[in-house]
């Protein structure tokens, strides 16, 4: 290891040497990047809490403790619970088969799991109204059992449950890839069972591969607006999630409250980027140690 | 425990890796799978293992047919190239992890697993390193502990992919002897894979030269390289020279040279190739009565006990190089220098038809 500690400052301090700029382009390329990200990223962000705690914070407190903010919270979080574990197990079992095994069809499964992507969130949601709801394929038969999937919870949940589903396997795939089949080769070889070799193999080798695409999993789920907006029918306290109430507080001009609501989405968000932050400093030298290896 | 292998064939795709592939090998033996890359050994090697399965053909362990049983009841320890340890385990759980994952009720007490890991830590003079990861420890060490985690299942048999394949020279040659002396300690039959014929020839019993996929030639270090039995066989297995020349009715000709061919009665005029190893090639400054081959001297290299010369032939047929090794002693007795004239004659040379293609 200390071979390696010493050798990487000798080669950073000779890159700069050659690929060394005047100054004056530093500082300007700096400056561009920096004013950009200020317009771009910190103003909003600080706008978000300025304009929520602008009436006080009473009205701010007032705007987020409303049984329908709390309903959409409770809704939020509910659809974030059932599809990031659903999208967990299967993320797990898909990278795995992609990565360890060779099967026909391995690539239109990796382009269906890159759908949720390409496909416009939007989109996504017509295609579950056109599929379940009252119009749809499966609408006589869903209202003949008195099943309700459009304008309800489980309508958000499957929506939710569809933009989120690459997260977990795009993380895992390139990681298991990259660290192969042999340790399993060798724990089989040594006796292990198929359960075995995934729990004291497998999983601990991408655990903050892992973490991390739950992490990103989790954010796009409480976030997601365009698919659950076209499933959801916006029935306030019971419909919404915490996205779409804020659409609708900003629709009927309650700034303050509309604000506040969004205050709680940036504030996951800067929760999730600390986390991330985090969990990618674990990932980075477990991935830098494999590349030492080999 | 013996294995044996019959008829076995391998398929990848429109690539034939195995191709009816027979061999035994003996209980308690140490064996070298030695060919090119491509040349089927390694897929052979996981074929007896189980992690690969052949398309036809059987293996047999003590005798009874082994080959619809799962890896991990084949009781074989695997050594692999790149070690695959545990990166999230430390050494002792690396080499603990067979014992643990054991059914329950066969499974050692925690006691008794502390002391075999112990014991084959010691084993492989590396018990110091018990608390560290693999990525702290150097590729040597690595695949010691890797070998002693083979160990820890008292497998049946040990097999060992390019075992010394990923390390430097110097690390490479103590493993090699350190490995045969384990064997000599612990006779389980062992089977290892190499692309090395150094390391073939010095470490095994028995060499197993294969390529495309078929055995070429199984025997001992010895007969292999003493008596080659195709030209793939002498080419691979240490340096040798190519004289060009003809055989016909038991006889036959290398430049001004004739010699007898007795096995070779019954050619009629064929092309033929004679490989000649260095060390069997008689240098001398005076052509002494017989036929010789005269060369010029363009490279001597006197390192080492051996000095090499790399001789160019004078004679019209063909201008290749000629390598030759003689003793110290016989370099300063003819006093050679570079640009002088010498002529050459093989001490012993094997003589096959001429395959053109």
């Amino acid at each position: 290891m200390t071979t390696i500690t010493l050798s990487h400052p000798i080669k950073i301090q000779q890159q700069t040497i050659i690929t060394q700029e005047p100054a004056w382009v530093r500082w300007m390329l700096i400056g561009l990047a920096l004013t950009f990200l200020a317009l771009f990223l910190f103003v909003p962000l600080i706008s978000v809490f300025y304009e929520a705690l602008k009436k006080g914070v009473d009205v701010y407190f007032a705007a987020i403790t409303e049984p329908d903010a709390l309903a959409a919270i409770q809704l939020t979080l509910t659809a974030a619970a059932i599809a990031v574990p659903l999208n967990l197990v299967f993320g797990v079992a898909a990278a795995w088969a992609i990565a360890k095994f060779e099967f026909h069809g391995k690539n239109i499964l990796i382009t269906l799991i890159d759908l949720p992507f390409s496909v416009s969130p939007v989109v996504a949601g017509l295609i579950y109204v056109l599929v379940f709801g009252l119009q749809g394929w499966l609408g006589p038969w869903l209202i003949e059992h008195d099943l309700k999937i459009i304008f309800a919870v489980p309508g958000i949940v499957l929506a939710t449950i569809f933009v989120t589903v690459p997260f977990i396997a795009r993380e895992l795939i390139p990681l298991m890839q990259a660290q192969g089949t042999e340790e399993e080769e060798a724990a089989v070889v040594l006796g292990a069972s198929g359960w075995q070799t995934l729990w004291r193999i497998t999983l601990p080798n991408i655990k903050w591969g892992l973490l991390y695409g739950i992490i990103l999993c989790n954010a796009r789920a409480m976030g997601e607006f365009g698919a659950v907006s076209v499933v959801s029918g916006h029935i306030r306290g019971n419909t919404n999630t915490l996205p779409l109430h804020v659409e609708i507080l900003y629709n009927e001009y309650s700034y303050a409250a509309s604000f506040a609501v969004a205050s709680l989405l940036a504030l996951l968000a800067l929760i999730t980027l600390a986390i991330k932050t985090f969990v990618e400093s674990k990932v980075t030298p477990q991935k830098g140690k494999l590349s030492h290896e080999h | 425990m013996s294995i044996e292998i019959r008829h076995l064939h391998k398929q990848f795709g429109s690539f034939a890796a195995l191709r009816d592939i027979n061999l035994k090998i003996h209980a308690g033996e140490l064996l070298a799978l030695l060919g090119p890359s491509g040349s089927g050994k390694t897929t052979l090697l996981r074929v007896i293992a189980g992690l690969e399965t052949a398309d036809t053909g059987q293996v047999l362990f003590n005798d009874e047919d082994a080959t619809r049983q799962h890896v991990r009841d084949r009781q074989v320890g695997f050594v692999f190239q790149h070690y695959a340890l545990f990166r999230n385990m430390t050494i002792f759980e690396n080499v603990a992890f067979g014992l643990r994952v054991r059914p329950r009720h066969s499974r050692l007490k925690n006691q008794e697993i502390h002391e075999r890991v112990t014991h084959l830590l010691k084993l492989v003079q590396l018990d110091w390193l018990a608390d560290r990861y693999p990525h702290q420890l150097s590729g040597g060490q690595r695949q010691r502990i890797a070998l002693a985690r083979a160990l820890a299942v008292e497998p049946k048999v040990l097999l060992l992919d390019e075992p010394f394949g990923a390390l430097d020279a110097k690390v490479r040659k103590e493993l090699r002897s350190w490995l045969r002396r384990l064997h000599d300690e612990m006779p389980i039959t062992s089977v290892f894979v190499t692309h090395d014929q150094e390391e073939a020839l010095e470490v095994s019993d028995r060499v197993v030269v294969m390529n495309e996929g078929r055995i070429e030639q199984a025997g001992t270090p010895d007969e292999v390289y003493e008596q080659p039995v195709n030209p793939f066989v002498y080419e691979f297995l240490g340096h040798v020279n190519l004289f060009h020349g003809r055989i016909h009715q038991g006889r036959a000709w290398i430049g001004d040279i004739e010699i007898d061919a007795p096995e070779h009665a019954e050619a009629e005029d064929l092309a033929a190739i004679a490989y000649v190893r260095p060390h069997d090639i008689e240098v001398d400054r005076f052509l002494n009565g017989d036929s010789a081959l005269p060369a010029r001297v363009s490279h001597i290299l006197s390192v080492g006990p051996v000095v090499r010369l790399e001789l160019t032939r004078e004679d019209h047929q063909d201008r290749n190089l000629v390598q030759a090794e003689i003793s110290k002693e016989r370099f300063r007795e003819l006093q050679l220098a570079k640009g002088d004239r010498v002529f050459i004659k093989p001490r012993r040379l094997d003589l096959f038809p001429h395959q053109s293609h």
